[in-house]
């Protein structure tokens, strides 16, 4: 199969999507990032590896946490990191997305975080690069529209791995908005490739896409039942931004019946971690007695993906 | 028996030789560090041999090695463990082999990066004459 995210030596040399990706691969990502969360806790948390090369964080959606993390797992590998401000820059002009590339690729960029609100945005860039033959030009998927989020994914593996030592044991449940969640398929095809060997789907009917079976997970309308003897909890953010039509009553009503409180993580095992890709909305998606209770590990998580961009992006830049 | 003049040096008596040029350095307080991975169970075996109560260092230097740009990143590397403060200390890197003397440099780097260390010496179980690195070529002595 054609998998542009790799070399013909089989080595990674862009991050666009977990799917497609070998175990070995994701594994010495995980482990790469064990080592680089050591540095962080040093007095001076840099290392040399990307010492001259420049990053360029090209984000066209709004983000917070994912630009900042990726902008200091970037310094932090003594890159220069250059973010542009897409609404002010020269797309809002009219200059394609292509010839942004070629024009930063002229300023010498080495690495391009991307993120789009078009699903196979980091694709095209990836495979512009090859054509032109920019082979040292390597991009990392920081979020593609409604398909792919690998680095969030890597992370909450990271996470899991962190926690729960061993993949193959688990059951874990993904609850929400799966419809619109690039999170939730990223962490579907890595927890699959990772050898989880039961992945739940919680969610009501219209916020579920219908192909879940064929990935592999189980689905559940029924939270309760859903979350049963669980060792992990992924939530979800309800993306109000990317509905179209009316999917949901209301935000009280799904907090009532898909919301996270305490009563219904006690159906999960009693050591069942939490875990929330941010920005959480209280009170929507998960109750505050949860996301500040003692299960929840939505801060490490944040703390875990810097670690795991630095190895994303050292990975790549030295393939 | 007599020994095969190409015979593979014995790494434990080279061990205990190695103890015997540190001991006479023991007021210092020195601390081991290995480096991965093949002084890592040197430092391990040093430390039994002279009897030191702490915990050794072990560093990988696969994140301040000076060929990532054409090697890329080892795919196996493995966290650094510093288990004292370097700051000030009479630190002693630990290797196999020392050869061009790269792994070296980039394994000061990364203790600096720790600390100020008082001072480093280097402990190897073989030396191979094919050091990259500045040595005097003349002196005033």
């Amino acid at each position: 199969m054609y998998n542009p995210q790799l070399n013909k030596a089989g080595e990674l040399i862009h991050l666009l999507s977990i799917e497609g990706l070998p175990q070995r691969i994701l594994t010495q990502i995980l482990d790469t990032a064990e080592s680089f969360m050591e540095v962080s806790a040093r007095e001076v948390k840099k290392v040399p590896l990307l010492r001259g090369k420049s990053v360029f964080n090209l984000f066209f959606e709004n983000s917070t946490r994912t630009r900042t993390t990726f902008e200091i797992a970037a310094k932090r590998l003594s890159a220069d990191v250059i973010n542009l401000d897409i609404n002010k820059s020269s797309t809002a002009k009219g200059e394609t997305l292509l010839d942004t590339i070629d024009n930063l690729c002229a300023m010498h960029a080495n690495l391009f975080v991307v993120r789009h609100a078009s699903s196979g945005a980091p694709y095209l860039i990836a495979e512009h690069l090859q054509r032109i033959g920019r082979d040292d030009v390597h991009v990392v998927n920081a979020g593609d529209g409604r398909h792919a989020h690998p680095t969030q994914g890597l992370l909450d593996m990271y996470t899991i791995r962190h926690y729960k030592k061993d993949f193959s044991q688990l059951r874990v449940a993904i609850v929400g908005d799966i419809l619109h969640s690039r999170v939730a398929r990223s962490d579907i095809h890595a927890l699959t490739t990772l050898g989880v060997p039961e992945v739940r789907a919680i969610g009501p009917e219209t916020l579920l896409p219908k192909y879940m079976d064929k990935l592999g997970v189980h689905v559940f309308h029924d939270m309760e039942e859903g979350l049963r003897d669980c060792d992990v909890v992924i939530m979800l953010r309800l993306q109000n931004e990317r509905m179209t039509g009316a999917l949901l009553p209301s935000a009280g009503e799904y907090f009532r019946h898909y919301g996270l409180t305490p009563q219904k993580l006690a159906r999960a095992k009693p050591d069942a971690i939490v875990m929330h890709p941010g920005p959480m909305n209280r009170g929507v998606e998960i109750h505050s007695a949860v996301a500040d209770g003692p299960q929840a590990v939505i801060l490490p998580q944040v703390t875990f993906g810097i670690a795991v961009r630095m190895a994303v992006m050292s990975i790549v830049a030295g393939n | 028996m007599s020994q095969h003049p190409d015979a593979l040096p014995d790494a434990e008596a080279q061990c205990r030789q190695l103890a015997d040029l540190i001991r006479p350095q023991l007021h210092k307080k020195p601390a081991l560090v290995g480096i991965f991975s093949g002084g890592a169970w040197i430092a391990e075996r040093l430390r039994e041999l002279l009897d030191l109560p702490e915990e050794i260092g072990m560093i990988d230097v696969s994140f301040y090695r000076d060929d990532f740009a054409e090697k890329g990143l080892h795919p196996q590397c493995r966290p650094t463990v510093i288990p004292f403060d370097v700051e000030g200390r009479h630190l002693i890197l630990v290797d196999d082999v020392l050869y061009t003397g790269r792994t070296t440099r980039a394994a000061i780097n990364e203790l600096f990066d720790y600390g100020r260390p008082a001072a480093v010496e280097l402990a190897v179980l073989v030396a191979a004459a094919n050091c990259r690195w500045p040595r005097p070529t003349a002196s005033g002595r």
